[in-house]
C-alpha cells in the first residue's frame, strides 16, 4: 500500500548513534549497539521476544510463538534495515529496528517489559535515529494506537509528529536531513 | 447433525492479500459447502481494472472447483458490501483483514474498518 505521507520540513535531532552507555532509572547498567549480525544477538532477541508480554504487542507485532518471531526477526534484520539493541549484560532487554519502505523506513521500538519506564526507551530511539542519520535515512515514520499516550508522548518528545490521524493507527513521521546531499 | 451452509459474501478489491483472501475462502466454501457469492469492488489503490479481478476471481473458483455468482458492486465499497450482505440475507461477510507494512505490522485498511464497525451481519477479516 503506498499513499501519500506528509513528513515536517523541519530537520529534527541531531541524534548521537549508538553505541551508547548509560545506568537506567533502576541503576542498571545498559549499553545500546547497533545490529552485529551475530547468532548470540539473535539469540538473545528471539528469547526478549520469546518472554515479551502479548498485551504490549502493537498491530500484531511482535508475533507471540517462536516460529513466527524468527520469521518477523529476519524481516527486520534484511540488508537494508537498521537495528540497536539495549544490552543488560547478555540480556537484551529494548530493541528498535527501521526498515526501508520506498523512500523512507519505518521504525518499531519494543522494551521488556521489567526494563520498560527506566528512560531505555528514549535512549533506543536516540540511538537508532543516529544510526539512521549516520546510514543516509532522511525520513521516519512509524505507527502508533492512540490510546497510547505514553508512546505518542515518547515520540513527540524525540521529534516526530502526528501526520495521519484518519485511519485506525495514528501515523508519526520525522524528517532526519533535508535530503539536500542528493542530486545537488 | 445436519450441517449448515452459510450464505456467504466475499468482498475483492485489487490488491494481492484480497485474492490470497479469496483463495482461502474458496477453500473453506469447497470444504463446507458453503453457498459462495463474490462481490467485485471499486477500490482505490491499484492499477487493476474490475476486468483484471474478475478473471483472478474466475480463475481462483475455477482452482478451487468452487461456483458462485460473481457481482460487480459500485460506489463506496464498505457501505456497499454492508448493504447488500443485510439486505439480501447474507450470513455473513469475509474479507481480507488487511495488509502488512513493511515492518510486519497488521494495518485495518478503510473498506474493513467501515464493515466492522457497520454490518449488523457477521464478518469474517481473512488472513
Amino acid at each position: 500500500m503506498s499513499r501519500d505521507r506528509r513528513f515536517p520540513d523541519e530537520v529534527a535531532g541531531p541524534f548521537e548513534g549508538p553505541p551508547r552507555r548509560f545506568e537506567d532509572r533502576e541503576g542498571r547498567e545498559i549499553e545500546i549497539r547497533a545490529h552485529d549480525g551475530s547468532e548470540r544477538e539473535y539469540e538473545a532477541l528471539a528469547a526478549m521476544y520469546d518472554e515479551f508480554d502479548p498485551a504490549d504487542r502493537a498491530q500484531g507485532i511482535p508475533p507471540s510463538d517462536e516460529r513466527r518471531i524468527r520469521e518477523w526477526l529476519d524481516n527486520v534484520f534484511c540488508d537494508a534495515c537498521l537495528n540497536v539493541v539495549a544490552w543488560n549484560g547478555d540480556t537484551a532487554a529494548g530493541h528498535a529496528t527501521l526498515v526501508p519502505d520506498d523512500d523512507a523506513h519505518e521504525l518499531a521500538i519494543f522494551v521488556l517489559q521489567e526494563y520498560q519506564e527506566a528512560g531505555i526507551g528514549t535512549h533506543l530511539m536516540e540511538a537508532l535515529l543516529g544510526h539512521g542519520v549516520e546510514s543516509g535515512v532522511e525520513k521516519v515514520w512509524l505507527t502508533v494506537e492512540r490510546w497510547n499516550q505514553p508512546a505518542v508522548g515518547l515520540y513527540k518528545k524525540i521529534g516526530f509528529e502526528i501526520c495521519d490521524t484518519e485511519s485506525f493507527e495514528m501515523e508519526m513521521a520525522i524528517r532526519l536531513t533535508d535530503g539536500s546531499d542528493e542530486g545537488g | 447433525m445436519t450441517s449448515w451452509h452459510m450464505r456467504i459474501l466475499f468482498g475483492v478489491g485489487g490488491s494481492d492479500d484480497s485474492l490470497r483472501a479469496l483463495e482461502r475462502t474458496i477453500e473453506r466454501a469447497s470444504e463446507a459447502g458453503d453457498d459462495l457469492t463474490v462481490a467485485i469492488l471499486e477500490e482505490g489503490g491499484t492499477d487493476r481494472t474490475v476486468d483484471d479481478v474478475e478473471a483472478d476471481v474466475r480463475d481462483a473458483l475455477d482452482a478451487g472447483g468452487v461456483e458462485a455468482d460473481i457481482r460487480f458492486v459500485e460506489g463506496d465499497p464498505g457501505s456497499k458490501l454492508v448493504d447488500v450482505a443485510e439486505s439480501e440475507g447474507f450470513d455473513r461477510i469475509a474479507l481480507s483483514g488487511g495488509t502488512t507494512s513493511p515492518m510486519g505490522k497488521i494495518q485495518l485498511g478503510s473498506t474493513a474498518e467501515f464493515v466492522l464497525l457497520n454490518s449488523h451481519v457477521s464478518v469474517s477479516l481473512i488472513r
